[in-house]
């Protein structure tokens, strides 16, 4: 069995930000189901936002205001003093990145440049071209070399192991050795991203298939807001792949069949630098309403830049640019760019304080698997970066605060019964007669994005629910070609379908439920916000039937009353 | 369903049972205009065949994990369009010049072994600043072209140096170093690059460009070994070079 005093599952900016700050004085591991730098992370393109100051437009920007936008943008869900918190890290983190070499771009005076996002009152968003993700991975990764911190690649966890309350680490698939591995520790930390891909229609990795969160909540975890799912106004058509926020914030217009900047008639001041929220439900509608553009690859808005120029754009937006000639084969210099809103993040997650604490003691989770919450209903964009290594670091310091003072031991008898347990489902899988997992997934990911999108009602939401639980039921009868771990995706694909199951379960359960509209969860049918009945966090934990059971948590309002929000 | 009936043919290769050699096995599968070469791959392992391995994740040629040979050239097969061959055969095989764990899968190990080598990371002995390290616009621009680089291997799967002699440190970890030292921030010591001023360095190289070839992401690995080269030689001569 393998032992370390620091279990990291995860090796995007949240895990590798965890490692880097406890690996100078534990033993520490981390796992992850792809190479660090193939992780997510790395496709964040528009930046990290940070009340520098340093754009002349921004010279009296406080952590104070960047607060009240996140805060403001999160429809008054967000805990205050969390996000509080997060702003005013948010200069010293990136600061620590850019001493560490990361390689933002810069200012004519050698500062770091700074640009205007949605929702914020300011330009804060620190960058680098379009590929802000990128050298943040690269530079954390670039650490966790010079720092000597051990990685596992391409070990996948198929379960946490919890027992009355404490965590002693975890089970993971080997895939290049082809075994289960148990690892305990005496804190273990998740980093594991997102669940983007419950959803047909998602800007995600494959790999965000949101297991990580499912696992924990097997494990006994709560979950919280897990309905709370970012649409993204602008991914292009066919792929979905994401043309970054930055396009809008260099001044890229939306415009419909008409050629209406339509923005005019949702947010006429911020126009498409609305929230996202806003803007995907403004090109939702244009196009329900028969101003949007018809395709073969579906419906669409168009994204255009050309008014940039071609210098700006070679310089600011490089990488969307290729991205156009890549995927859509146009070049966004002299045509514009055919875009749907697409999932993108999730505001929901394992629950966690300000520490990255869980309710498990010896349990961490920090980065999009998380929820805090400094997001609330809405994330701002700029504010998912920034969220990885603040809270990777806080998870750090929160695990040396909490193995300083308590000396227990794993119980490596649990990890092996757990290894035992992982090691019959598999062997399980393995039946002659049953269906391929892909098949359910399709169906799941097609139901997700019908309905339980961008708009909602009671209906459609019970219609998915009901629709969910005939595809638990297929899934009972899932089968694989091989039990054999070495190498083999399908296995993995057929466990991670479960955890996928039980979190759309909880995503529709908990948009049912909840009957207002605030941020990126807009009922047709409850088209108000309600702060009497509904400022409250969704909690969801497995029953002894296990089946989710929903209870309510009250929100952390600090300085900023509840307003209207209004852009 | 519209689209033409294609024929992938796939070198399959398990190292855990080493005494079955490579062979190519034949998937045909009808493609829709647009398709690209990795979702089409999705495709075969989903409903034809469970037992393909092939890395992937962040399908929009970002991630790096997808570099293979598509018809005889490197490339990624997230961003490979099937039509673009004008020939119904798609032939896929692994990365060269790496050892094969799995059909498409290769070991990486060394691959990365070599970019620990050159310390591949911002390297400082002045106290750090209050707020940031000041770099001039101009300054930046030094290292874009190599800033890009995503490690996916394109370039050392088409390396020839790295084809006859494993020990070349090859064109991604120069690549690197290059990027580190002509970084303004950077206060490594000039002659740290005595490490590379051999044929397992900077002198290995061909320069036949084929990693420029290869590489998905503009990167031109070749430019950073001529200008490693230039400071190596400008270092040797007048004991100079930016520290």
């Amino acid at each position: 069995m393998l032992y370390h005093d620091v279990l990291i599952v995860g090796g995007g900016l949240a895990g590798l930000r965890a490692a880097v700050g406890l690996c100078d004085k534990y033993n520490v591991g981390l796992i992850s189901k792809v190479h660090p730098i193939r992780s997510h992370s790395i496709a964040a393109q528009g930046g990290i936002n940070a009340a520098l100051a340093n754009n002349p437009d921004a010279k009296d920007d406080t952590p104070d205001k960047h607060t009240f936008d996140t805060v403001k943008g999160s429809d008054y869900l967000a805990d205050q003093h969390a996000a509080e918190i997060m702003c005013y890290e948010a200069p010293k983190i990136v600061y620590e990145m850019e001493h560490w070499g990361c390689p933002f771009s810069r200012f004519p005076d050698g500062s770091i440049a700074q640009r205007p996002f949605g929702g914020a009152g300011y330009p804060r968003t620190c960058y680098s071209s379009d590929i802000t993700g990128h050298v943040l991975l690269n530079t954390l990764f670039e650490r966790s070399v010079a720092r000597g911190v051990r990685i596992y690649p391409e070990f996948v966890v198929a379960a946490l192991v919890v027992k009355d309350g404490q965590c002693h680490g975890v089970v993971a698939i080997d895939q290049i050795k082809g075994q289960l591995v148990p690892i305990s520790a005496r804190a273990t930390l998740f980093a594991t991203g997102g669940y983007g891909r419950t959803y047909y229609y998602s800007t995600n990795a494959l790999t965000n298939t949101g297991s990580g969160i499912g696992i924990a909540y097997k494990a006994g975890v709560p979950l919280k807001d897990m309905e709370f799912v970012q649409f993204h106004p602008t991914s292009i058509i066919g792929t979905n792949i994401l043309m970054t926020e930055g396009a809008r914030g260099e001044g890229g217009y939306l415009v419909n069949k008409n050629g209406e900047r339509f923005m005019e008639r949702y947010a006429p001041k911020a126009m498409e630098l609305a929230p996202r929220d806003i803007v995907s439900r403004s090109i939702t509608t244009e196009i329900e309403e028969g101003r949007g553009f018809e395709s073969e690859l579906g419906r669409y808005v168009h994204l255009d830049i050309r008014h940039l120029g071609r210098e700006k754009i070679l310089e600011r937006l490089p990488g969307i640019r290729n991205i156009c000639l890549d995927f859509l084969g146009i070049d966004p210099i002299l045509e514009p760019i055919p875009i749907m809103p697409a999932q993108h993040y999730s505001m929901g997650g394992i629950d966690t304080n300000e520490k990255s604490e869980t309710e498990v003691k010896g349990f961490y989770a920090a980065g999009e698997c998380a929820c805090v919450s400094v997001h609330g209903a809405n994330r701002l964009g700029g504010n998912s970066l920034l969220d990885t290594i603040v809270f990777g670091k806080l998870g750090a310091i929160a695990i040396d605060q909490y193995l300083q003072k308590t000396n227990g031991k794993p119980d490596s008898l649990e990890v092996d019964k757990a290894k035992k347990v992982v090691e019959e489902k598999v062997k399980k899988l393995e039946r002659s007669t049953g269906e391929k997992s892909f098949r359910i997934l399709d169906d799941l990911r097609k139901t997700m994005s019908t309905y339980v999108g961008i708009f909602r009602t009671k209906e459609e939401l019970q219609e998915g629910l009901n629709k969910i639980i005939e595809l638990e039921e297929r899934a009972r009868n899932v089968s694989i070609t091989s039990s054999n771990l070495f190498m083999n995706y399908e296995v993995v694909g057929a466990l991670e379908l479960e955890y996928m199951l039980d979190i759309c379960h909880i995503i529709t359960l908990g948009a049912l439920l909840r009957e207002e509209s605030r941020g990126a969860h807009w009922r047709r049918d409850f088209p108000q916000r309600n702060d009497t009945d509904w400022l409250k966090h969704t909690m969801a934990k497995i029953g002894d039937d296990g089946k989710p059971t929903i209870y309510y948590k009250d929100v952390v309002v600090t300085k900023y009353p509840p307003m209207e929000r209004k852009y | 369903m519209t689209g033409d009936i294609y024929t992938f043919k796939i070198l399959r290769y398990d190292s855990s049972t080493p005494e079955k050699k490579p062979e190519f096995q034949l998937y045909r599968i009808r493609v829709i205009p647009g398709l690209t070469v990795l979702t089409v791959l999705n495709r075969i392992r989903d409903e034809i065949d469970g037992t393909l391995a092939f890395r992937a994740s962040c399908r929009s040629a970002v991630c790096g994990s997808c570099a293979m040979v598509i018809n005889g050239k490197i490339d990624l097969a997230c961003r490979t369009q099937v039509a673009s061959f004008g020939t119904r055969e798609i032939i896929l095989e692994p990365l060269p010049n790496l050892e094969v764990i799995k059909d498409l899968v290769v070991d990486m190990t060394p691959f990365w072994n070599m970019y620990e080598k050159v310390r591949p990371y911002l390297v400082r002995k002045s106290p750090d600043p209050e707020k940031e390290i000041y770099q001039s616009e101009e300054d930046r621009k030094e290292i874009d072209q190599f800033v890009n680089c995503i490690l996916c291997a394109s370039c050392y799967g088409a390396c020839p140096v790295l084809s006859r002699d494993p020990d070349y440190l090859g064109p991604a970890a120069l690549v690197k170093l290059e990027r580190f030292i002509s970084d303004s921030r950077d206060e490594r010591p000039m002659k740290e690059l005595e490490a590379v001023n051999n044929d397992k360095g900077v002198w290995g190289c061909d320069t036949v460009l084929r990693c420029i070839d290869a590489c998905p992401k503009e990167v031109r690995p070749t430019d950073s070994i001529v200008s490693l080269r230039k400071k190596l030689v400008k270092y040797k001569l007048f004991g100079k070079g930016k520290a």
